[in-house]
């Protein structure tokens, strides 16, 4: 999938993927896609549930070695 | 302000205490929604910490100024970085040190009583999952039942008295939590006791556990004497210690009873849980003080934080044990079924041998709440 912009926030715990995904994305233009990729648990649920707060569009998630990746889509 | 951080031990206590405050709890809604830390005068708010980011300016007017406020996350991260945000505000804060997951694991041992011949009986309340475990102590000797993935607490309890654990009992095969006792066995030397028709499928040698098969602990002092009481799963045990406490497993609890359907069917089970509940435990004196291993609400807790109430008191009060008729009793409790616990096949599995996670991914597969009962 095609990502406008990557950000690495593995080995980061809660609350910080959120806060440099919430950043990474300000820098977006709407409609742009961010790729993330985190190794804390709890940044499923979590990115899920900001996603859906805040208007985005999760569009994508996979796991690869113990990588949790996500693709979201400003809205 | 300054930050104060809150262990889980002192939050149990304050729930035990029924102390008034209040909790802001930051993890997202599904996770509030499923599991939290209860107590009977306790308020809440959640607002997941995703949506404070900007700042907390917003929701200062729904923080009560007259009571403690306690901020509460998975892990604790979030509920620090929220707490700093209410302290430069001006607010005097707290977090739950270790979040949901010390109060998941957090374990607190209650003397529930003295035995006839000397020893004791202790109860350990893990509060925050709703999970009782017990050691009976008799000269020296310790026997464990329903212990918890947490051993060392356990181990490090048995030496501070001065006993040695010997003998390790489930009462069946958990699913709502893994189970320590088998770690402990083989840690400690003890014997593993688990009923053989929950076993059918571990991976590791045990002892079977049977009805007529008395256990001594210390010298000749205490008899366990196991009482199958199937219904919660096929093989579930009871056991009446010292010829007063009646340890109930699943089967019993003090304001519910234990569902039959989290390793197989509640249709083929519900009738062994009816003549469990019914006729071997009604054949029971009422004096017996039942002793569960799970609690679903704080209601059911003593003023000292222990979990217990008299066998006669249950056939008075415990609607599960007051359903006259056998079809009722079936609906109510094949039709009435909570959600299953978190992960509970997982579970079942690891308790059996069959898999081996790691200890991060043990604690994630029993965050929630126990479910094993039914209303």
């Amino acid at each position: 999938m095609n990502a406008d912009k990557v950000l690495d926030a593995k080995g980061f715990a809660c609350p910080m993927p959120i806060v440099k995904t919430k950043k990474a994305m300000n820098e977006l233009e709407t409609g742009q896609v961010l790729e993330i990729h985190a190794t804390d648990k709890g940044a499923k649920a979590d990115l899920t549930a900001w996603a859906k707060s805040g208007g985005h569009d999760l569009v994508n998630q996979a796991e690869e070695d113990d990588v949790l990746k996500f693709w979201i889509k400003k809205g | 302000m300054p930050v104060n951080s809150m262990t889980a031990k002192e939050v149990a206590k304050k729930v035990v205490n029924k102390e008034s405050f209040f909790i802001l709890d930051v993890r997202n809604e599904d996770a509030f929604q499923d599991w939290k830390v209860e107590g009977e005068n306790v308020q809440y708010l959640n607002i997941p910490y995703f949506d404070l980011l900007d700042g907390v300016e917003e929701i200062l007017p729904q923080l009560p100024q007259d009571k403690e406020v306690l901020v509460v996350c998975a892990k604790e991260g979030s509920s620090i970085m929220v707490a700093d945000m209410l302290s430069e505000e001006g607010m005097t804060v707290s977090y739950l040190q270790g979040g949901m997951k010390a109060w998941s694991e957090h374990l607190d041992p209650v003397k529930v009583g003295d035995l006839k011949d000397g020893g004791e009986l202790y109860q350990f309340v893990r509060i925050g999952k709703g999970c009782l475990s017990y050691m009976v102590v008799s000269n020296g000797e310790a026997a464990l039942i329903d212990a918890t993935r947490m051993t060392e607490v356990y181990m490090d309890f048995a030496q501070e008295i001065g006993a040695k654990i010997t003998h390790v009992f489930d009462t069946h095969l958990h699913a709502d939590h893994i189970s320590g006792g088998r770690k402990i066995a083989e840690t400690t030397n003890a014997t593993y006791w688990l009923p053989p028709k929950d076993a059918q499928e571990v991976t590791f040698d045990y002892q079977p556990l049977e009805e007529g098969q008395d256990v001594t602990i210390g010298n000749t002092t205490i008899n366990i004497q196991p009482l199958y009481s199937p219904g919660h799963t096929i093989g579930s045990t009871s056991f009446i210690v010292d010829d007063t406490y009646l340890l109930s497993g699943d089967i019993l609890f003090i304001d519910s009873i234990g569902r039959p359907d989290l390793a197989g069917l509640a249709e083929d089970w519900v009738g062994d849980l009816r003549d469990t509940l019914y006729t071997r435990y009604k054949e029971l004196s009422d004096d017996l003080i039942v002793l569960p291993a799970h609690f679903m609400i704080m209601e059911e807790l003593n003023e000292d934080g222990s979990v217990s109430e008299k066998l006669g008191t249950l056939f008075e009060k415990n609607h599960g044990l007051n359903i006259e008729d056998e079809t009722t009793f079936r609906e109510m409790v094949t039709g009435n079924l909570p959600p299953q616990p978190n992960a509970y096949q997982e579970i079942r599995e690891t308790n059996m041998g069959k898999i081996n996670p790691d200890e991060e991914k043990q604690r994630e597969m029993e965050i929630g709440p126990n479910r094993c009962a039914v209303r």
